[in-house]
């Protein structure tokens, strides 16, 4: 958790997050998320959760990714071009987003134990996957198995809905 | 020294901007992306608190790291939806700008 690998992985994380915003082109955008996703990653392994790190990149950027890119080309989607911005929403939308930075920051500053380094953590005598895997079988079984049911409905509902005839 | 606030920081921008993105963003494919952003944001302070708050034993809390997990489940399925909902109504109206989807029935 040395401030010299924090740092450029935040900032990589953040710049390539505005990045998805900023860039007009879904393509360009698409990229970008995945470059923010991997820099995220690597946070959460600086955090010692190699468990969460490493399905980030391979749910995000490998399938996540692969699944928005394959849908901006089969609908061959360009960038957007020739249509005006409405100032108006759009300084709306950066005032609202930028009220709800100024909130986050007032209470983050407000909060005591976020100005705390964190604790050392003792050797796990087995690893990341274990652990995080026994809790999911004996704790949280019963949401474990509907989270299952989920993506199966969501399963059925994808195909349900890439029917030709929607009735 | 990295502090908790540091991660919390990061997760509270990464979180505005994606919230900027759908507030912004007129493309629906853009919108579902500043979402993604959005629910990672949440993730990266659910895993600062749970290597912030160590046990008597010495290891993180390992709770809120399955919370993640179900987070991602959760996300990868909606994903998958979005999407589907998206190539339906793009084979509708050919459009996939929510200036022109404004109404519920057509």
């Amino acid at each position: 958790m040395s401030p010299f690998l924090f740092w450029p992985f935040a900032l990589l994380t953040l710049i390539f997050g505005a990045a998805v915003v900023i860039n007009r082109n879904p393509v360009a955008s698409a990229l970008s998320l995945v470059v923010s996703f991997l820099g995220l990653s690597a946070l959460f392994m600086s955090l010692d959760a190699f468990f969460v790190g490493i399905i980030q990149v391979l749910v995000y950027a490998g399938a996540v990714m692969v699944l928005f890119l394959f849908i901006i080309m089969l609908l061959n989607l360009r960038a957007e071009v020739g249509r005006r911005i409405n100032w108006l929403a759009s300084a709306g939308g950066i005032a609202v987003a930028i009220a709800l930075l100024v909130q986050i920051f007032l209470v983050i500053d407000r909060f005591q134990p976020a100005a705390k380094a964190f604790p050392l953590l003792s050797r796990s005598p087995i690893d990341d996957v274990r652990n995080i895997g026994a809790l999911l079988f004996s704790n949280y079984n019963l949401p474990f198995q509907i989270v299952g049911v989920l993506v199966l409905v969501a399963t059925i509902g994808v195909v349900l809905l890439s029917k030709r005839e929607l009735r | 020294m990295i502090t908790l606030g540091d991660y919390l920081i990061v997760s509270g921008i990464l979180f505005s901007i994606g919230f900027a993105g759908v507030m912004l963003r007129r493309n629906l494919i853009v919108i579902l992306m500043s979402l993604e952003l959005m629910l990672n944001a949440a993730n990266l302070s659910l895993v600062a608190f749970s290597r912030f708050r160590v046990d008597p034993s010495g290891l993180p809390n390992y709770n809120a790291q399955v919370f993640v997990f179900f987070v991602i489940t959760v996300a990868a399925a909606e994903v998958a939806v979005g999407l589907a909902i998206l190539v339906a109504l793009f084979r509708a109206r050919e459009t996939t700008d929510v200036k022109d989807i404004s109404r519920l029935k057509f």
